[in-house]
């Protein structure tokens, strides 16, 4: 038995459960939702190295086989999404501490990230489409009670388009799962492999693929991602990162999940309208990131920028490219949410979000200064930091598959990244200081803290990659060999 | 059976598209609401409308009706439900804190 595997999204459900009930214990609130992360991050760590040693984990709910019943199924690509999540959600809760204010606190704020960390879980271990689209739901429900929560002008209006725009998509995924099971008459995605493999991917798979790469797209920001500069600066800051770093993934986790496991007969067709779509988003992320003047539009076309990145990768689809892809998912959601912190306190110490207005920051704020140029140089690919490793991969990949177009694209996309940020550094933290001593915000230790730990993690993971290569290899394995996964689910008896 | 409910389904869809294309919110969720009443249609369709007994054992029938999709349909049906509620409230307090529930006017936002 693999009573584990359900861990990862039951422990965040129960404790936004619990949580429910002890709202107005805010000190109560805040350890318990520590311990819970921490426990989660001890579980992921447990079933991946699990993983290492017994291959790919599955559990079937109610003892119902697949295909019959629904099943999570965890591979070390879905078990490394599930252990960033935790580690990521646990630093930005401590960031939330601090910032998101007592009024939030006792208003349900910590239960709504948990159900939205429980639906990201969910999603991640799914083995199942339908429970997919329903764990989508779970975590944007979440979503969208976190984008509303304190119900300030901006929030309600941006708030409206968002969540338009995410009912329009999930009614996308629902049409794609009528047709799909209309077509093969399964939904589990081991099963479907199968029988997509045995009948063939024809002109009508293909057409039902494309309505699941629409939805995927709309959900990740890829090409359709007019409305996630609006709906991410909104919010208040802890809910920006979370979902500057988690949401977006698991839009591109779903399409990475679909496009290697399930439709991948027709590469010619698919895989090249994703190469078109990734160019496209990247371009149009480079001209985002450098036309504001606003610091949060400016890090939230960062995020359109990366997504284009990440599915470079997917696009090519070779071993090492899809390799690059996983460590820069990775990386991703860990600077993202640092650079989402990073521009939230910043609009806190200075009271405004146009990189006109500040100046001189470093003065004041020495160690946040330095941070964000650690965040800068990562996000660009400097090689000691985290971003390094994946873009060299994803070139890599992208040669073998000669694509050099798209290379070129994706690594003119991360001077356009460097430049934007560059912007921001040049002139919010260099400068003439015109914040004098006496109006001098104090920056909190509780907000430090946790860019800091940020800062270690994006550190560690650029020089210690090698310690989580053997994890991302597995994970890049898997998904260019759909019949272990097949072999996990539909033939081994757990 | 089938094509009349394929065709009703591209009824509903028509007109949950005009709603959604108007610049009152609240025709908007109703065009959401529809919206989905047209896909709930559509996943039952597409798993066969009846086509045997129920399906449980001991019925002793030749063929039973495929089960999946209803469930299917129950669960979105109770999500769709939740999304909804959760629009209409927010366009109340939208409404309520801008005075306007025309789309047109509620467009971008100056820094506060």
């Amino acid at each position: 038995m693999n009573n584990i595997l359900v861990m990862p999204m039951i422990i965040p459900l129960l404790t936004g459960v619990l949580l429910v009930f002890i709202r107005s214990y805010v000190l109560i609130q805040r350890v318990f939702s520590l311990v819970s992360i921490a426990v989660t991050v001890a579980v992921s760590v447990t079933i991946l190295n699990l993983i290492q040693s017994d291959g790919i984990l599955r559990l079937d709910f109610g003892g119902w086989l697949p295909p019959y019943g629904i099943s999570f199924v965890a591979d070390s690509f879905s078990m490394l999404l599930v252990l960033t999540t935790a580690i990521v959600t646990g630093i930005l809760l401590i960031y939330a501490f601090s910032s998101i204010g007592r009024a939030h606190e006792n208003m349900f704020f910590y239960p709504f990230v948990f159900f939205l960390i429980a639906g990201v879980n969910g999603s991640f271990l799914t083995g199942d489409l339908f429970n997919l689209f329903v764990c989508f739901e779970v975590m944007l429900l979440s979503s969208y009670v976190l984008i509303t929560l304190g119900g300030r002008k901006v929030q309600l209006v941006e708030s409206i388009k968002y969540i338009s725009i995410n009912v329009l998509s999930s009614w996308f995924f629902l049409v794609g799962i009528a047709y799909l099971y209309g077509t093969v008459g399964t939904l589990n995605m081991a099963h479907l492999s199968v029988r997509i493999a045995e009948v063939g991917q024809g002109p009508l798979l293909t057409v039902i693929s494309i309505i699941f790469l629409i939805v995927f797209s709309l959900k990740s920001g890829l090409l359709l991602y007019f409305w996630l500069p609006g709906s991410y600066s909104a919010p208040p800051t802890v809910v920006a990162a979370l979902f500057g770093a988690l949401l977006t993934k698991v839009g591109i986790y779903a399409m990475f999940r679909v496009f290697t496991l399930i439709f991948y007969h027709e590469p010619g067709v698919t895989h090249l309208i994703i190469g078109i779509m990734a160019a496209i988003t990247m371009i149009g992320g480079s001209i985002g990131a450098i036309a504001y003047n606003d610091i949060r539009k400016i890090v939230s076309y960062n995020v359109v920028i990366a997504v284009g990145f990440i599915l470079v990768g997917l696009a090519v689809s070779t071993e090492v490219a899809i390799q690059g892809s996983i460590y820069y998912l990775i990386h991703d959601m860990i600077i993202k949410a640092l650079l989402f912190v990073i521009a939230g306190t910043m609009i806190y110490l200075t009271g405004t979000a146009r990189i006109q207005n500040m100046s001189g920051l470093i003065r004041n704020y020495p160690l946040l200064g330095w941070l964000f140029f650690i965040t800068m140089l990562s996000l660009a690919g400097i090689p000691p930091l985290s971003g390094f490793i994946g873009k060299v991969y994803v070139g890599q990949g992208a040669i073998e598959a000669g694509a050099f177009v798209l290379l070129a694209i994706a690594f003119l996309s991360s001077i356009f990244v460097l430049y934007s940020l560059l912007r921001i550094f040049l002139n919010c933290f260099w400068g003439e200081t015109i914040i004098n001593e006496d109006d001098d915000v104090p920056l909190k230790k509780g907000m430090l803290i946790p860019m800091v730990l940020f800062g270690i993690l994006t550190i560690a993971l650029g020089v210690g990659a090698e310690g989580l290569a053997p994890y991302v290899s597995d994970a890049a394995r898997t998904l260019m060999n759909p019949e272990i996964y097949i072999d996990a689910v539909l033939n081994s008896d757990s | 059976m089938e094509t009349i409910i394929t065709i009703l389904v591209g009824v509903l869809v028509t007109v949950a598209v005009y709603l959604l294309l108007s610049k009152s919110l609240v025709r908007v969720i109703l065009g959401t609401a529809i919206l989905s009443h047209a896909v709930h249609l559509l996943l039952m369709t597409m798993g066969g409308l009846k086509k045997g007994a129920v399906p449980l054992l001991g019925e002793n029938a030749e063929s039973y009706t495929d089960a999946l999709p209803q469930a299917l349909i129950l669960t979105a049906i109770v999500i769709s439900f939740a999304v909804t509620s959760f629009l209409l409230v927010l366009a109340y307090r939208t409404y309520k804190e801008t005075g306007s529930d025309n789309l047109a006017t509620l467009r971008g936002f100056k820094d506060e």
